[in-house]
């Protein structure tokens, strides 16, 4: 089945001994990587030194096999840092790896990169939210899927293009692959549409796929087929996810069926990072508990119960990315805020569980413990909510 | 009231205890398309009853929007909607309550009751708004991006001939309900407003005129999760507090388990099991409702036991005979693709329209779990 695997042939026979030897190499390493962009349109971004920073300092790792899934609400950066992870998006400051390869450095400097820039664009692929606009809408599924054979499979003859296409088809489970082949996309259901985004991802056989919101736009009776395919589909081509979501529950099954990390973001930063059941069984960030308190549950007594209760906030909006708050950006809505949360940025600390969180609560001698507390939870959660204003 | 809410729904089959606020009956839309008649709506019927949540749950493409376009006369051209719907104004003996003064420009049929489809375009307008009122999916995107919030208020206060300082003070009661700072908000233009200050301002407007319904399609579909709960709570208190009837329309089950009074699920453009959300949520009687308890993850559930729904829903123009569920039905059996089966009541307040509503529960099994999570 050497044609299933064309990165194979790409990869230089030394680097995939290393591969081998050192299977706890991260595929893609990101490392304090900021995205900072200017808003505004042309004559507001020459007026001001503003800038919003997307992604503000975030690190972690991809490993074979692995998948990471970023959740965080809407503005957080959670997508951007997906697109710079994958390559996607230059970022501001910090550096990506892809098996220790700089990324930017190999495009900007090819002749000193070990490994070629388009190379490591290929083993990174995407999925994205709405099926419907990533397909043409007005070409066949065989030609949308052919494309990507054509510029990097050139070996392959028509009869084995059509072949492939066919056994990538029957992978994301379209039976009978001659007939889906030759559907257009308004032919096809939402799942199917998506089914054959993923199998568009696969044929290059990637490393890594970024996943975002990939399953958002489906059915909920169709989801939890869909993630289940992503899945067994790692098994097969062992492909690591980035998946990025906004909903918890999602999250958990995903990470807790592929044995990966859920990383929360806030404001630009990952503030929480660990596996499934540390981040839902005992968050540490007093942001995952408010996530974990704003997924609902489906058990009707239950959901009573929580109804009532008020939000583990002091405030409910986001504030402002443009004017993040002083020190740990979380502050300003914590319930456990004190007075060092205003000035001091926490960084990411092992926890007494399996997690890594970004608050000063996870360390037993901080002077956090002595420090004093601002103003207790208020009830009145909404009355500062206009800081979420701009100007 | 709220109280009693729940305690009121056991005698279902006793309409005479029943304070029923809108009434469908046989109601039908239907689509001429080039490929057929399309019914988006198939015989449905359902009760409302007064001041309580319903929450409809439905896939896309269950017909779920279209009924709420029903219950307002709303459906959309080239749809058809036929049947019968009926509204019953509250009874005279709420004096305080403006609304009920208004109702005798209305053609009523005997008693008190008001047939919407047979109204003229006159009686709708003033029907929609101070009766039933509504908030659309991302409606919070429908606000005139050139006027303050304060302009929307008086425009449709002003269009309906209410008295303004009134009704102004009223909006202020229902600002302090869904924790807005009336002044900032009025004097602002929606540019100037998050996502949740707009949606909460919109439910607002939509209750400016003390309507008695307030019909809501996925009103949090575009918001973020905290501003979502915080929005479901605040649904809550503005039921009990202005004695409200909600329509909760949406497809996420989990969002309306805490919220809703009774769930009518949809499938396939009818109801297949209606009931009181406890009953229904936790020992569902269709096969369908079973099926997709188990598919959705829920942020405690089990995640062994989840398992996608197979097959696809139906064409509108090709409904399944029989039974609509019955080509994805895993006990369906040869009656179910001829007869399509009735709402039955299996549990008190607790209907299901299925033939084998004993077999789905003993067979289909779901979890609501929650032992992975608790702290």
């Amino acid at each position: 089945m050497s044609t299933d695997e064309p990165t194979a042939d790409d990869i230089t026979a030394d680097e995939s001994t290393t591969r081998a030897a050192s299977g706890d190499e991260p595929i893609l390493s990101v490392e304090d990587v900021k995205v900072h962009y200017k808003p505004g349109g042309i004559v507001k971004r020459a007026l001001t030194d503003k800038k919003v920073q997307a992604v503000d300092g975030v690190s972690f790792d991809l490993y074979e096999n692995d998948i990471v899934i970023l959740v965080g609400e809407s503005g957080c950066g959670k997508t951007t840092l997906g697109k710079t992870a994958v390559g996607l998006e230059t970022p501001t400051e910090g550096s990506i790896k892809y098996r220790g390869q700089d990324i930017w450095e190999a495009k900007n400097d090819p002749r000193s990169a070990d490994i070629e820039f388009t190379d490591i664009r290929r083993a990174m692929q995407i999925i994205h939210q709405d099926p419907a606009n990533a397909l043409n809408s007005s070409r066949r599924v065989k030609a949308i899927l052919s494309d990507p054979l054509k510029k990097y499979r050139t070996e392959l003859g028509p009869k084995e293009r059509e072949d492939t296409i066919y056994r990538f088809l029957e992978y994301v489970d379209m039976m009978p692959p001659e007939d889906y082949a030759e559907r257009y996309p308004h032919q096809l259901s939402g799942g199917e549409k998506q089914r054959v985004a993923l199998g568009r991802a696969l044929l290059m056989n990637p490393d890594v796929i970024l996943a975002d919101e990939a399953i958002s736009a489906l059915d909920v009776s169709l989801r939890v087929g869909m993630m289940d395919l992503i899945l067994d589909l790692q098994e097969t081509f062992s492909t690591s996810y980035i998946f990025i979501s906004h909903d918890l529950a999602n999250a958990r099954y995903l990470a807790k069926r592929a044995g990966g990390r859920i990383a929360i973001m806030y404001l630009g930063e990952i503030v929480e990072i660990g596996p499934p059941d540390e981040i839902l069984g005992n968050p540490t960030h007093p942001y995952t508990k408010v996530l974990k308190w704003s997924t609902p549950t489906v058990d009707p007594d239950l959901a009573k119960q929580r109804i009532q209760e008020d939000p583990p906030v002091r405030e409910v909006d986001v504030p402002d990315p443009e004017d993040p708050p002083s020190g740990c950006k979380f502050h300003t809505r914590c319930p456990d805020a004190r007075e060092v949360c205003t000035q001091e940025h926490p960084d990411l600390y092992d926890t007494a569980g399996e997690s890594d969180a970004a608050c000063f609560r996870a360390l037993d001698s901080h002077e956090y413990w002595n420090s004093t507390e601002l103003a207790g939870p208020d009830d009145e959660y909404d009355a500062q909510e206009s800081s979420s204003f701009g100007d | 009231m709220a109280i009693g809410q729940q305690n009121q729904t056991t005698e279902e089959q006793d309409d005479a205890d029943e304070d029923v606020v809108m009434e469908v009956r046989d109601g039908k839309v239907q689509f001429g398309m080039s490929r057929g008649q399309a019914w988006v709506l198939n015989d449905v019927d359902m009760d409302i009853r007064r001041e309580e949540i319903l929450a409809i749950v439905g896939e896309s493409g269950s017909g779920k929007s279209m009924f709420a376009a029903a219950l307002m006369d709303a459906v959309e051209d080239p749809g058809h909607l036929s049947g019968d719907v009926t509204y019953y104004p509250r009874e005279d003996e709420d004096d305080n309550s403006p609304s009920t003064d208004q109702i005798g420009s209305y053609d009523t049929v005997g008693d008190e009751s008001v047939d919407v489809l047979g109204m003229s375009d006159a009686e709708l307008q003033k029907f929609r708004w101070e009766e039933v009122s509504m908030v659309f999916q991302g409606a919070m995107n429908s606000f005139n991006p050139t006027m303050k919030i304060k302009g929307h208020f008086t425009e449709t206060i002003q269009a309906h001939n209410a008295v303004l300082d009134e009704r102004m003070s009223h909006v202020r009661d229902l600002f302090e309900a869904l924790h807005l700072d009336p002044d900032r908000v009025m004097n602002s233009y929606p540019h100037e407003l998050s996502g949740g200050m707009k949606q909460r301002a919109l439910i607002a407007l939509a209750l400016v005129l003390e309507p008695e319904v307030l019909v809501m399609d996925e009103p949090t579909a575009a918001l973020d999760l905290l501003m979502q709960r915080s929005i479901i709570s605040m649904l809550r208190e503005l039921r009990d507090e202005f004695e409200l009837t909600i329509v909760f329309i949406t497809h996420d089950l989990p969002l309306v388990a805490g919220l809703s009074d009774r769930i009518g699920v949809m499938y396939s453009f009818e109801f297949i099991e209606v009931g009181n959300t406890r009953s229904l949520l936790k020992d569902a009687a269709h096969p369908y409702t079973r099926a997709l308890l188990r598919s959705v993850p829920s942020i405690d559930s089990d995640i062994d036991a989840m398992e996608p729904i197979e097959g696809a829903r139906p064409d509108p123009v090709n409904i399944p005979t029989g039974c609509s569920f019955h080509p994805r039905c895993p006990i369906a059996d040869d009656r179910c693709e001829i007869e399509d089966p009735d709402l039955v009541t299996v549990d008190d307040d607790h209907e299901a329209a299925c033939f084998y509503t004993d077999q789905a529960r003993n067979e289909l099994e779901y979890k609501l779990d929650h032992g992975v999570t608790e702290d």
